[in-house]
């Protein structure tokens, strides 16, 4: 339910990690807003089907625009947006079945275009909307409603997945800690070109995860979320490559480069070759 | 002795292989005689490969406007055994048959006469130029001015590269040698009338690149396509030509990904359009849905081809109506606009994006194989009369409702960057976007979503005959055919009337009316289920189809044959 809408009443459960995710967010959205001086309506959140994507009508404060899509189609719609008006903030919000699952065949194409557009997954492990199915991201042997014996499957590894494809800007984090990830996602929004901020964001009813990621030192759980190292280079794939078969969940910015974006290449076309209808049209001529 | 070919018109076919350069053929000698005053369409078929398999490619030379392809072949030139097995039926009484004398052993008693093109050619200097000395062979024959040949080689090998002049004369030298052997011959086909220029400028285009053309004239901003036959050639027109400040031409890597890519580019404000075939229309069915229930103008061509599936991708069908008009799951019935013409392509493509504006959603083009690929003189365009309408967008508070109840008119559609915003939904959604599951919001706005197509009330449309108790009423690419199919029959029988409408959906209101009069409405259509008279059905009008599968366009006087069997048959 937002302040902005009473009519609207669904919610995400107690304890929730798409809290903390639209917590930074907001803040993302006001510091890059106020920074470059845009309208707050050049914000463009692009939403995905599933509890994520509803964080597309739960904004507090003054409303950016959205487009709530179809199931795994945040990819091409947004690349629709950002190139058709390049001077708007584009904003991708999905979750791992979403992104990953439907969605994963633009991945890809996305990545070797590079447009400026800003992807926050909230990756939970599971589908949430639907009660509890395996996602990608589920573990081996996980037992989920769709799995009742235990994904047979490997488990997908979504960083690897967006460095071999050349995403330019790949960041990691978690939902518990909003203030630290809206710097990441800030960064992500400054990157010219495609920026993936990978979130875990546990889902309490059907795969919470908080003690496997932060660890639990009473019940001897040690967490698989680590902050990554000072002196890791997020210019250097091969590190990259390194940090990420450690295993675990790296808690920062993994890898960085600033490759030409489509729009800059485009531009460069038009440029040279613009056409005008009545110059078109007499090429026609007998 | 001295066949005569009719005077008015005649079809120039050329069959052979893939290959073998029969559409520069056909081509060549359309541009040529339109450049003498002539009206020219041409048509070509063949298989989905680069090389190899039948294929042909004609043109019908007339001194009026042509409208199809009409029923058989004048002139036949063919090159190998094959094409001559496989056409020579085709042949008219009076036509006659030039083949390749190297590669083909004609039968059957007949006006044939060979030609050796290779060795002429191989005397021109230019071992590529063989089809230039069956084209000199054919003008001879034709008593077509060669000069107007000539004028054409001129202009197409004028290219700015060195070497130019040297193709120019070798293939005006194998022109040449052509006429020799055809006046060595004896054989003389008879000659057209002359022409009847129109004092109108013109242009020679094809039906895809009109239709993109219009697009762009009136506006278009973007354009994301994946190529499929027989739209890739819109693809590829759009990249060499939507180039300027604010466009966007990309090939993207799906058609899935160009549905979603073009409501993305709407929502943001821009005038977007793709074109496909039957296959991807089955791909973005569910994007044309969202596009529908979140309102966003986009505009998507269909190109139609055999279906279903793969089916045959380089063959003439109008078989995607119920595809194209009812797309996606739900309650969606998309607004329909099928062009019968060149001429009519440009148009449609200018009234497809401002429709798309004003009605604030998607909008489905019908074109086909035929019309999509085929050359035709038309009348040059007049852009200062182009319009470029754009969606009424709003500057107002927070909170703004974007989806009012319908109240004859649509409430307006901010744009990012503007003074307000929304969210667009694929889901049900209240007056500003948000997900609803109240039945009060969905009565509301499957209602309007319905309403506004009472918007789309300006496509153009023809009735002839009003007091018939019989009309016919083709649809889209057919319609050239079927013109000429009721100019014989109206010979025979004045009572028959023509129906005729661009948009399919929404159905003009006085077409509707012109229709419920009928006793009997025939479709000719190129479909197995008789698409469009099962539409017509639904509402109440007593229409049959006159269906045709083969892949290929109906023939104009076969076509009023099977007409006035079924009027005879339906008994009345």
């Amino acid at each position: 339910m937002s302040d902005r809408n009473p009519e609207y009443d669904f919610k995400w459960c107690p304890g929730c990690g798409d809290f903390g995710v639209k917590r930074a967010l907001e803040q993302a959205i006001d510091t890059y807003t106020e920074e470059f001086e845009i309208p707050r309506t050049s914000n463009v959140i692009v939403a995905g089907i599933g509890c994520s994507g509803n964080m597309v009508h739960m904004m507090d404060g003054e409303q950016p625009f959205g487009i709530h899509g179809i199931h795994g189609r945040t990819l091409p719609i947004a690349f629709g947006v950002s190139t058709s008006r390049p001077d708007l903030n584009t904003i991708i919000v999905a979750g791992d079945g979403d992104f990953l699952s439907i969605g994963g065949e633009h991945i890809g194409p996305a990545a070797s275009r590079n447009p400026n557009m800003t992807c926050i997954i909230m990756d939970n492990g599971v589908y949430g909307l639907t009660k509890g199915q395996s996602s990608p991201t589920s573990t081996t042997g996980q037992i989920t409603t769709s799995t009742p014996f235990g994904k047979m499957e490997t488990q997908m590894k979504p960083l690897e997945l967006y460095l071999t494809y050349g995403v330019s800007y790949i960041a990691s984090h978690y939902s518990s800690k909003p203030k630290v990830l809206a710097n990441f996602i800030v960064e992500g929004m400054k990157h010219p070109g495609m920026s993936i901020i990978h979130v875990q964001s546990p889902c309490t009813t059907y795969n919470d995860t908080y003690d496997i990621l932060k660890g639990n030192r009473r019940e001897g759980i040690p967490g698989t979320a680590f902050i990554v190292e000072e002196d890791h280079d997020p210019s250097d794939y091969n590190a990259a490559v390194s940090l990420l078969s450690k295993g675990g969940v790296p808690l920062g910015l993994i890898y960085k480069k600033e490759p030409p974006t489509i729009t800059e290449l485009q531009n460069k076309i038009i440029k040279e070759k613009s056409k005008n209808p009545q110059d078109i049209l007499s090429s026609y001529s007998i | 002795m001295v066949q005569k070919v009719k005077s008015k018109d005649f079809v120039i076919r050329f069959a052979g292989e893939g290959g073998q350069g029969l559409v520069t053929s056909a081509d060549a000698m359309a541009r040529a005689a339109t450049g003498a005053g002539f009206y020219c369409q041409t048509f070509s078929t063949f298989p989905s490969q680069i090389m190899g398999g039948p294929a042909s490619s004609q043109v019908r030379i007339s001194t009026t406007p042509v409208l199809s392809n009409g029923d058989a072949v004048d002139v036949l030139v063919v090159l190998n055994q094959y094409a001559f097995d496989n056409h020579i039926d085709d042949l008219s009484e009076n036509g006659v048959c030039i083949y390749n004398a190297q590669d083909c052993i004609p039968s059957g008693d007949g006006n044939y006469f060979g030609i050796n093109a290779d060795e002429l050619a191989k005397e021109s200097g230019n071992t590529r130029a063989a089809n230039m000395v069956i084209l000199g062979a054919v003008a001879t024959l034709i008593d077509f001015k060669l000069e107007s040949i000539e004028n054409f080689v001129k202009e197409r090998f004028t290219r700015g590269r060195a070497g130019d002049d040297e193709i120019i004369k070798s293939n005006i030298v194998a022109l040449g040698l052509g006429t020799e052997v055809a006046k060595k011959s004896g054989f003389s086909v008879g000659s057209l009338d002359d022409p009847n220029a129109p004092d109108y400028e013109q242009i020679m285009i094809t039906g895809n690149a009109a239709l993109s053309l219009g697009a762009v004239s009136a506006g278009l901003d973007s354009y994301y396509g994946y190529p499929i036959s027989p739209a890739t050639t819109i693809l590829i027109w759009m990249e060499q030509n939507l180039i300027n400040e604010g466009k966007f031409v990309f090939q993207v890597a799906s058609e899935i990904e160009a549905i979603n890519n073009i409501v993305g580019a709407g929502f943001s404000g821009k005038k977007a359009m793709t074109a496909t075939a039957g296959p991807g229309i089955a791909l973005m069915s569910e994007g044309l849905g969202l596009a529908w229930m979140a309102e966003i103008p986009c505009v998507v061509v269909d190109i139609q081809r055999g279906g279903p599936a793969t089916g045959l991708p380089t063959k003439s069908e109008q078989s995607d109506l119920f595809a194209c008009m009812f797309p996606a799951h739900g309650d969606v019935r998309l607004p329909v606009l099928a062009p019968g013409s060149v001429e009519e392509c440009f148009y449609v493509g200018e009234l497809s994006v401002n429709w798309a504006e004003r009605y604030q959603g998607p909008v489905m083009v019908m074109g086909e194989f035929s019309l999509a690929e085929r050359s035709e003189n038309i009348k040059k365009p007049d852009l200062s009369k182009v319009v470029d309408e754009r969606r009424n967008s709003d500057t107002g508070s927070n909170g703004y409702k974007r989806y009012e109840s319908w109240n004859g008119k649509l409430s307006p559609m901010p744009i990012p960057g503007g003074e307000v915003a929304y969210v667009a939904n694929g889901s049900e959604h209240d007056e500003i976007g948000d997900t609803t599951h109240l039945p009060k919001h969905h009565i509301r706005l499957t209602e309007r979503r319905f309403a506004k197509l009472g918007l789309l009330n300006d496509a153009p449309f023809e009735i002839e005959n009003p007091d018939s108790e019989i009309a016919i009423m083709p649809w889209g690419s057919s319609k050239g055919v079927a013109r000429e199919a009721y100019q014989q029959l109206i010979e025979k029988d004045k009572n028959l009337g023509w129906i005729y409408s661009v948009a399919l959906n929404p159905l003009p209101e006085d077409i509707k009316e012109e229709l419920k009069r009928k006793k009997l409405v025939i479709v000719p259509e190129l479909n197995y289920q008789g698409q469009w008279s099962s539409i017509l059905r639904m509402e109440g009008i007593n229409a049959v189809s006159v269906t045709q599968f083969t892949g290929l366009p109906f023939k104009p006087t076969e076509l009023a044959n099977k007409i006035s069997d079924k009027i005879k048959e339906i008994g009345d």
